[in-house]
């Protein structure tokens, strides 16, 4: 398998290069853009991605919940303090540590969420140009490395300023 | 009418990374400047540790004086931080994009130095640890949470560590930015804080998804956070503490103050770093616009305190009352709050050329801070100020010059930590500037060309 990165400056150039590529038959999942800024989802005629973000929330929620239940709880039975012959569990002062800890669960979670879902974090920035934050779009083509030549002359083009290669195993 | 100025992704990096690739020559003069201040406070600070509370104003009755008015003052301040990006966020208002991030990291040195004021007052500070963690393992003595000095650390610390996340979220699409700039030590360190960040379709979704979610999640903490300092107050027995009105009464007393230090904060970064063309007349405007709702707001519940205090005839509440508006020093203080906080910056964010004018924004929002201090300020210590039936010693609360330094202090380091921040990360967020370009666009109405923006949904 092998790699290409075209780079380009123009939007429109890069919304013509993914068709042509999906003309000749390469998998949109095989095809990628990278940019410094973000734009309207469906651009570049790229695939929607598929993710499961909402269930990070909810999940931490619980787990937060859970956790404040235990320290309000367990504390007052560990070490039980009777005022005034009232049930030994403080219900309403419970519910604040109890509230903001299923927040906290719910936050902590939506990031590690976010990163989860965004394949974050890599060790490696592989194939990958800085003109990208300056301003041009990355438009990334994985494909066997027959195929190679092909892709690159789409991307050329198509009006690819340059177009980068990596070799994969 | 918003003209957005057009410039390129080029032009936004070297207009917003300025500081951050350089060094100016102002930067490191008014660093070392507030850096001189902190020296002079952690010496103050521990000038009052070997000697004991003794050398501050803290006398029976008055056990709650100056750094607890600096608690929730700071409290305060840091609310409208997070409150205005998350608002703003939610409802894809197009003139967040500038003051974000600046008001989220405003959220959070506030917060960093409003948990050091109860650190401060304990006199022991590490101390206080046992508010909060077991006594001792062994014995088994927890703390109890039915305290509200449990329930404010617990506050506290969610909503720090989740404006932290906050800002870190939204801060590494910019990160990646500054990678790929970075030569030498810096692109290491850049690039593991980026989490090699591409910038594909899949994580602007993400991030634009993460942006939503957790303005919705924060805007709850954002409220109980000051509910809870407020019930610190309420679930007392001191009069004129005791009421139910407390908890809204401080929050949108916080977002009054927070979002005036907002537009200090946008006055002051817009002169110091240049950045004429990102923040305009129209944001102080739509902030000074704001600000007259939620400063009138805020009036309403005062009123609404004062009238629960009137109606309920209770002696000692009465008392304290009197006491605030009738007694000198109290009464003076009540007079400077009370015009500097409404009579005199609302009638005058009325006038078109006043919230246009940075200069007349930025003393007017001050004001309103010096006056949001003294109320915090004269709703402690007065209330504190009464001979109970077991009261055998009595004095004034005075602060002392150790108070004050402290004081100037937690001012200097909340700009010192917003220094420090911009010299290393962008007080404005790039990406979503960049954002703000892409859907740029404008309309021809008639032989007008009506600026708009492009939206996906």
């Amino acid at each position: 398998m092998a790699k290409l990165l075209g780079l380009f400056q123009d939007p429109q150039q890069v919304a013509d290069a993914m068709d042509e590529l999906k003309k000749n038959e390469f998998p949109p999942q095989d095809l990628d853009i990278y940019s410094g800024s973000p734009f309207p989802e469906g651009t570049f005629g790229e695939h929607d991605p598929n993710h499961r973000l909402f269930m990070f929330p909810l999940v931490g929620a619980l787990i937060g919940f859970s956790i404040g239940l235990l320290w309000t709880a367990g504390t007052q039975i560990s070490y039980p303090m009777v005022t005034g012959g009232k049930p030994l569990l403080s219900i309403p002062p419970m519910t604040i540590i109890m509230y903001e800890n299923t927040m906290l669960g719910a936050i902590i979670f939506t990031v590690l969420g976010v990163l989860f879902e965004s394949r974050l974090p890599k060790r490696s920035l592989g194939l990958y140009d800085t003109r990208i934050t300056e301003g041009y779009i990355g438009l990334v083509v994985d494909c066997p490395a027959d195929r190679v030549a092909q892709a690159e002359k789409v991307l050329t083009t198509s009006g690819a300023e340059e177009v980068k290669k990596e070799e994969e195993e | 009418m918003y003209y957005r100025r057009t410039l390129t992704d080029a032009q936004i990096n070297d207009e917003l990374l300025g500081t951050v690739m350089t060094t100016p020559l102002r930067w490191v003069v008014i660093a070392s400047f507030l850096a001189v201040i902190l020296m002079g406070t952690f010496s103050a600070v521990g000038f009052m540790i070997n000697q004991g509370l003794g050398v501050t104003g803290l006398r029976q009755p008055v056990f709650w004086g100056f750094f607890i008015t600096n608690f929730v003052f700071w409290v305060g301040i840091s609310h409208a931080g997070v409150m205005i990006s998350a608002i703003l966020r939610l409802s894809q208002a197009e003139w967040r994009r500038p003051m974000v991030r600046a008001a989220e990291t405003m959220t959070v040195f506030s917060l960093m130095c409003s948990l050091s004021m109860p650190l401060i007052h304990a006199g022991r500070p590490w101390r206080i640890f046992y508010w909060v963690f077991p006594y001792d393992w062994a014995r088994g003595i927890w703390p109890d949470v039915r305290s509200p000095l449990i329930w404010d650390p617990t506050a506290i610390i969610t909503y720090l560590l989740s404006s932290s996340l906050f800002v870190y979220t939204a801060l590494i699409p910019d990160l990646a930015i500054i990678r790929d700039r970075s030569t030498g030590w810096r692109r290491p360190v850049y690039g593991a804080l980026a989490l090699g960040w591409h910038g594909n379709p899949r994580q602007w979704k993400l991030q634009g998804l993460a942006g939503i979610l957790l303005s919705a999640l924060i805007l709850p903490v954002f409220v109980s956070v000051h509910s809870i300092v407020s019930w610190d107050f309420g679930v007392s027995l001191v009069p004129s503490w005791h009421v139910t009105v407390f908890a809204p009464y401080f929050v949108i007393g916080a977002v009054h103050s927070g979002v005036c230090a907002v537009v200090t904060l946008m006055i002051v970064m817009r002169k110091l770093y240049k950045l004429e063309n990102f923040i305009w007349e129209e944001h102080i405007d739509a902030l000074a616009r704001l600000l007259i709702v939620v400063a009138t707001g805020w009036m309403f519940f005062f009123w609404l305190d004062l009238i629960y205090a009137l109606w309920l005839r209770e002696e000692q509440e009465l008392t304290v009352w009197m006491l605030r508006m009738f007694e000198p020093p109290w009464s003076w203080m009540f007079l400077v709050f009370f015009m500097c906080s409404y009579v005199i910056p609302v009638p005058l964010w009325m006038f078109r050329r006043v919230r246009r004018s940075f200069t007349m924004m930025l003393w007017t929002s001050l004001l309103v801070n010096v006056g949001m201090f003294l109320e915090r300020f004269i709703i402690i210590v007065p209330a504190l100020m009464r001979k109970g039936p077991m009261t055998f010693d009595y004095a004034t609360y005075r602060f002392s010059p150790i108070e004050f330094t402290v004081l100037g202090g937690s001012i200097a380091l909340v700009a010192f930590l917003l220094l420090m921040f911009s010299k290393f990360f962008p007080l404005i967020p790039l990406w979503e500037e960049k954002e703000g370009q892409v859907l740029a666009d404008s309309v021809r109405v008639g032989k007008l060309d009506v600026p708009g923006i492009v939206k996906e949904h």
